[in-house]
């Protein structure tokens, strides 16, 4: 748990990291949080405790799960976040969406209510391409991209994260892809593209595990702001097309 | 109505002294954001050149450009000075010329000598003979007065960082006052005052009488001072340039007079807010030539400098002035009091750039307006130059027309007073419990001869027991010695100028303060919860502890140990409250070393938390360095739990974060995170 968090959704926020992902990102800053077992067993009950404590420092802020892979525990988020909206608490889900599984009835059951709890969803698309998504985490981006059109449909806010990694995901054609693929959402509520840094080499060094970037430079962070606006441009293409941009 | 006061909705402050009111009857809280604000003109430029070169210069001279040694200074001492007359339309400086110190011996002849040879001057001999024979200060009163326990107690730093060699300060004229009502009509209250005092000749009656006729005096050399530089101050200010200029004067006046440990200018923006606007309303002056008064004011307050020891300085960490300013904050009636000049007064650090003086402080509370919050949180990441303080909690009870004297000490403007009263050393003094008042570091015994804790574990009982009555006795010999601190400065060193901009009866608060709180309450928590064995020099005093275990430490949200700290503060309180206080004073004590907390750590040995003898104890309310590991919330938590009431003159918090921890960059506070698809 983190107790002030400010990069992870609206206002001070508290975090509550998940353990286990079955995501590979090569530039995952958590590799600590991929095991499936070990972690901290915590009551739902505990956190919202923790919360109420001090929840005066959380004014136009809530709680965020992030992980690890939050959905991997949806029983346990359906129960936070069942005690949490009692309390009137902003919820945030921080997930790659991996794992979505829409074929599955009993999945999709608990999803659906667990959306009813949600405010948030902050979705990180790796890669708008299949092929290097692949190459980039070890999983397809297939079902990723159906729980953003998931999430629409059931209007759940959304905000679309998004890591440029220089020769990797800087590539205009696939950044301006994926603004045209996440253009067709109405939830959309914010982007947010992040340079990618080397921060997290040295984990990989102290957990004796390989650092697939090695070598790879961290983004310039001058060069955001223009790749932004190629998500950007590629989301207004499609609203536009779908007549979905509002008049001035 | 006087002319000046033409266009002014009227009230209670046309017939008697009450600034509050005519700001409560005529400011315009303003809802805007920052696009209204004008940038520096070329002669705030130029000046602003200027001022850079001479810090430079003194900076280059090693810290001091020049120190008059042959005037004494006072409110009439010394001619006008200027930078360059023909552009600066704020004016006055504290002696004939920018970054010249004073000659302040009031407080202490040694003290003013000290300072002047620890620089490379020397005070005119005819001068230092004077006040060591003919003319007593208030540095000698104090040492003709202490016993000796006062004097041991000193010299081992048990308490610490006395104001009896130089100016206590924290006290804040309502130089507003000049302003709106001129000085004529000031003195004439004053004379009032005089004949409204008591007929039997007590000492307070007797006091009371002096004090008010040094005021009178004070009031006329204001007037008298200003006339050196043109202005008739003793009618009301006619417009914002007067207004700046005359509230300007009286603090000039105050700073003239004493070099006092904090000299804060009050809340003066959404006072001269009100003839801005009148003035923009009239067309009197531009957006740009008010801002330029305001950049030429605070340019002003920036040059502030006294004639300060190396030691001093090593307290206070600098040479610090403690300009506060205390912008924003919400009225009682549930109007926020944010104009355009709270906009002002940060813009000047854009039109001049980031400073600490004066320290501008903004007085929160979530209902101010949401544009000026983003501009505040703007300006802070911008310049790290806006201190916080939370008017909610102070509201309560100081009203809407308090102002912050030094960092935290809220006081009503022109109401309410204090009298400074430094620091106990609290780590020290539980070192003096375990050894039966025996100083760890002197060997001395500087306590009284308690019965010292016995065998090689501390016995948390035993030890908060014999903690408890150490306390008695340091609140005790504190008091007392602040008791004669405060009388001797009224006597020798009257605060004559800033009284003068006071009501007849002001409150005042006897001020106490607490050192080490953390470094106690972990102690206790190490002596409570882990196994703490005491080690003994060749003389039997506990010099060093060994501890085995882990305990909970103080910064985590933690109430096994956050329960501690809080029953220290109050129980640090009772033992104040307990005492007699000059003038009756109302006590109060404050955790708030802000600096001055790694002065303290030297003169205090090992203590059972673990800290080394030497190192630097946490800062104000702070846990100690790198034991609160819970997060930012839960160390702020456990500050947050320290009662208040217990501590009124304030709990400070140092707390450092890097920007990218409080969200990414400056853009999500500008919402760049948003979308706009339009």
């Amino acid at each position: 748990m983190e107790s002030f968090g400010t990069v992870d959704g609206p206002g001070v926020r508290f975090v509550v990291f998940v353990q286990g992902c079955p995501m590979r990102c090569a530039y995952c800053h958590n590799p600590d949080t991929w095991a499936m077992t070990g972690g901290t067993l915590m009551e739902p009950s505990y956190i919202i405790e923790q919360y109420e404590r001090n929840k005066g420092f959380y004014r136009g802020g809530g709680i965020t799960v992030t992980g690890g892979e939050p959905l991997m525990q949806i029983d346990f988020l359906i129960e936070l976040f069942s005690l949490a909206k009692k309390k009137e608490i902003h919820t945030c889900i921080d997930s790659s969406g991996i794992a979505f599984n829409p074929d599955s009835a009993e999945f999709m059951e608990k999803m659906d209510k667990l959306m009813t709890l949600t405010d948030l969803v902050m979705l990180d698309i790796k890669h708008i391409d299949n092929e290097k998504h692949k190459e980039l985490t070890a999983q397809p981006n297939t079902r990723i991209l159906e729980y953003a059109a998931y999430l629409n449909e059931k209007k759940v806010d959304m905000w679309i994260r998004h890591v440029v990694v220089p020769g990797i995901t800087d590539d205009d054609k696939y950044l301006w892809d994926l603004g045209y693929f996440i253009g067709q959402f109405t939830n959309l509520k914010a982007l947010d593209v992040l340079p990618y840094h080397t921060m997290g080499e040295v984990k990989y060094e102290k957990l004796g595990m390989e650092y697939k970037l090695k070598g790879v430079p961290p983004m310039d962070k001058d060069l955001i702001p223009e790749k932004k606006k190629v998500i950007l441009d590629g989301i207004k293409k499609r609203r536009a097309e779908l007549g979905l941009v509002k008049a001035n | 109505m006087k002319p000046e006061w033409t266009d002014f909705v009227g009230g209670k402050w046309q017939t008697e002294i009450n600034v509050r009111d005519f700001i409560q009857k005529n400011y315009h809280p303003y809802d805007g954001d920052e696009a209204f604000l004008a940038g520096p003109t070329q002669n705030t430029k130029d000046l602003w050149a200027m001022v850079l070169d001479l810090q430079k210069q003194e900076k280059e001279a090693g810290g001091v450009l020049d120190m008059d040694t042959k005037v004494v200074s006072t409110i009439v001492s010394h001619g006008p000075g200027y930078l360059d007359k023909s552009k600066e339309t704020i004016v006055g400086f504290q002696t004939d010329k920018p970054f010249k110190r004073s000659l302040q011996p009031y407080g202490g002849i040694r003290m003013a000598e000290k300072a002047c040879s620890d620089n490379g001057y020397e005070v005119d001999p005819e001068i230092s003979e004077f006040f060591s024979t003919h003319r007593k200060t208030h540095n000698a009163g104090c040492f003709d007065a202490y016993n000796d326990e006062m004097r041991a107690c000193r010299s081992s730093h048990i308490v610490t960082g006395l104001p009896d060699a130089y100016g206590r300060g924290r006290i804040i004229g309502d130089y507003r006052r000049i302003a709106l009502y001129g000085i004529d009509r000031l003195i004439e209250d004053k004379l009032a005052q005089k004949a409204s005092t008591g007929r039997v000749m007590t000492d307070d009656v007797i006091r009371l009488r002096e004090e008010i006729s040094e005021q009178i005096v004070a009031l006329k050399q204001m007037k008298e001072m200003a006339l050196t530089y043109g202005y008739d101050i003793s009618k009301p200010a006619k417009d914002v340039k007067e207004a700046i200029q005359f509230t300007y004067f009286g603090y000039l006046c105050a700073v003239k007079e004493q070099n006092g440990a904090a000299m804060s200018l009050g809340r003066t923006s959404t006072f001269i807010d009100c003839y801005a606007e009148r003035d923009l309303a009239n067309g009197t002056y531009t957006e740009e030539q008010i801002q330029e008064f305001v950049d030429h004011f605070i340019m002003k307050l920036r040059m502030i400098k006294f004639a300060r020891t190396p030691e001093y300085n090593q307290i206070f960490a600098g040479d610090p002035v403690w300009v506060t300013e205390s912008l924003a904050g919400v009225g009682v009636d549930g109007r926020h009091m944010v104009t355009k000049m709270s906009f002002r007064y940060l813009n000047t650090l854009y039109n001049l750039g980031a400073s600490p003086e004066p320290n501008l402080t903004v007085l929160w509370s979530p209902r101010l307006p949401e544009n000026f919050k983003k501009f505040c949180a703007k300006t802070s990441i911008n310049t790290s130059s806006i201190q916080y303080e939370n008017d909610e909690l102070m509201r309560f009870d100081h009203g809407d027309d308090y102002g912050i004297a030094c960092c935290v000490s809220s006081m009503v403007i022109g109401k309410e007073m204090q009298f400074f009263g430094a620091r106990a050393n609290l780590a020290k003094c539980l070192l003096y419990a375990l050894n039966g008042g025996i100083d760890e570091v002197t060997k001395k015994q500087v306590g009284p001869k308690y019965r010292p804790v016995e065998g090689d574990v501390l016995d948390y009982d035993d030890v908060m027991s014999k903690f408890t009555d150490m306390i008695e006795w340091q609140a005790d010999v504190y008091v007392n010695t602040l008791n004669i601190i405060h009388y001797m400065h009224d006597k020798y060193c009257y605060e004559r100028a800033e009284m003068a901009l006071h009501d007849r009866d002001v409150k005042r608060y006897f001020a106490t303060g607490v050192a080490g709180l953390s470094i106690c309450a972990d102690s206790l928590s190490a002596i409570k919860y882990a196994k703490v064995e005491v080690i003994r020099d060749e003389d039997g005093v506990i010099v060093d502890f060994k501890t085995t275990g882990d305990f909970p430490k103080y910064g985590n949200d933690d109430d096994r140990v956050d329960t501690i700290a809080q029953e220290l503060v109050t129980k640090f309180m009772t033992a104040v409250r307990r005492h007699h206080t000059y003038r009756n004073g109302i006590p109060t004590t404050s955790i708030l070393t802000i600096t001055s907390n790694v002065t303290y750590g030297k003169a205090t040995g090992n203590t059972p938390d673990g800290r080394k003898k030497g190192q630097p104890f946490a800062p104000g309310a702070n846990p100690m360095h790198g034991r609160d590991t819970h997060g930012a919330v839960a160390s702020l938590a456990s500050v947050a739990k320290l009662p208040f009431k217990d501590a009124q003159d304030g709990i400070s918090n140092t707390f450092t974060i890097i920007p990218g921890a409080l969200g990414k960059e400056d853009k999500v506070f500008a919402g760049d995170i948003e979308l706009d698809l339009n």
